[in-house]
């Protein structure tokens, strides 16, 4: 299952796609994440996976540059972190 | 068995009462105090056309954005995972669901086994949800059904180019204002169709597969699912009270959590 976190307004669509299928819970995202974006934890259907915390998934285009920013900055990411390839941007 | 599912909705909150997994009562509240009170005021008026009390309910499952604010509820699951539930069961073939709520606008995508395999929500933006509407309708001086009625008549549709409800309600004016103006079935036909264009954006981002089903409250107004129709040239089935949708997959989960921890 593809869960997309985030929301679309006049300036763009800004949302964190996490395929829990591929989704091993692992936490990596988690302390990667510059922004601590992320947490794990059980979704709805008892899968312990990576999800973006509530508190921020409406302030996602604020906190979070991009794809393309972040790999710019060649730190540490959650694309970097990730080892199933979970993890997609829509910006 | 009796089980009761909440939408704890941000406008309204709805309880839907299933008895031995068949509907027996649902019910919508305008929200008040929020948590604990309005979900009990949406199950007891839920409760008072059957012959149960609140003592009878097996198991409470909620969902919306207020799910965890009740503390008697015994479950809490996610709007899309509801959503996707509730239109599977009313409508078996469904594989997207486009609901449009009063502040939130979500599509999931059901599986062949009614599960969930996509979803994409849109809670931060007003375009495309119910407040969209209500905004409108308070400058057009008439209430969402006549919009909705309006709507249907428009010989043409006029344009407004923005989703953004601020810069919608300003080109809304200037229509008012032409010379000649533009006809209001005309314009109110336009405020539809730039709702449409975000509705359908969001829908189109997560792929639309058929049976498509439309449901939430905003469902309920004709005038608007016509012209969604239209731009997602795709035929929507729209149930008979949509607003449940979510309170009903709600109800749903709590029958198989029931089920589940009996067995």
């Amino acid at each position: 299952m593809k869960a997309n976190y985030g929301f679309a307004d006049a300036t763009g669509e800004y949302y964190i796609t996490i395929d829990t299928d591929k989704c091993d819970g692992c936490g990596d995202c988690v302390t990667a994440c510059p922004e601590k974006l992320f947490e794990v934890a059980a979704d709805d259907y008892g899968k312990v996976v990576a999800m973006i915390r509530e508190e921020v998934r409406i302030k996602l285009g604020y906190l979070c540059p991009g794809y393309e920013a972040a790999c710019r900055k060649k730190e540490v990411n959650c694309h970097s972190a990730c080892g199933q390839d979970a993890i997609k941007h829509s910006w | 068995m009796l089980v009761a599912g909440l939408d704890m909705g941000n406008l309204t909150t709805k309880a839907v009462l299933l008895l031995d997994g068949d509907l027996l009562a649902q019910s919508l509240i305008m929200n008040s105090e929020g948590g604990d009170i309005d979900g009990r005021r949406a199950i007891q008026a839920a409760l008072e056309e059957s012959f149960f009390d609140f003592e009878n309910i097996a198991f409470l499952a909620t969902t919306g954005s207020g799910r965890k604010s009740v503390t008697f509820s015994m479950k809490q699951r996610s709007p899309a995972s509801c959503i996707a539930k509730g239109a599977k069961r009313l409508v078996p073939s469904a594989r997207t669901v486009i609901d449009v709520g009063a502040e939130t606008c979500t599509v999931v995508r059901v599986d062949d086994l009614g599960g969930l395999e996509d979803s994409l929500g849109n809670e931060r933006c007003a375009s495309g949800t119910g407040v969209f509407l209500e905004t409108m309708a308070k400058l057009m001086r008439m209430p969402w059904q006549k919009m909705a009625d309006a709507s249907l008549e428009a010989k043409s549709v006029a344009e407004i180019s923005s989703m953004c409800a601020i810069f919608a309600e300003q080109e809304v004016i200037s229509h008012v204002h032409r010379e000649p103006p533009t006809p209001m079935n005309d314009i109110i036909a336009g405020i539809h169709a730039s709702m449409a264009t975000r509705v359908a954006g969001l829908a189109k981002r997560m792929g639309i597969k058929p049976d498509v089903v439309f449901s939430g409250g905003v469902a309920n107004n004709k005038g608007f699912a016509r012209i969604l129709e239209d731009t997602l040239a795709t035929k929507l089935d729209i149930p008979e009270y949509p607003e449940f949708v979510s309170a009903l997959g709600a109800a749903l989960t709590a029958h198989d959590e029931a089920f589940r921890q009996a067995g």
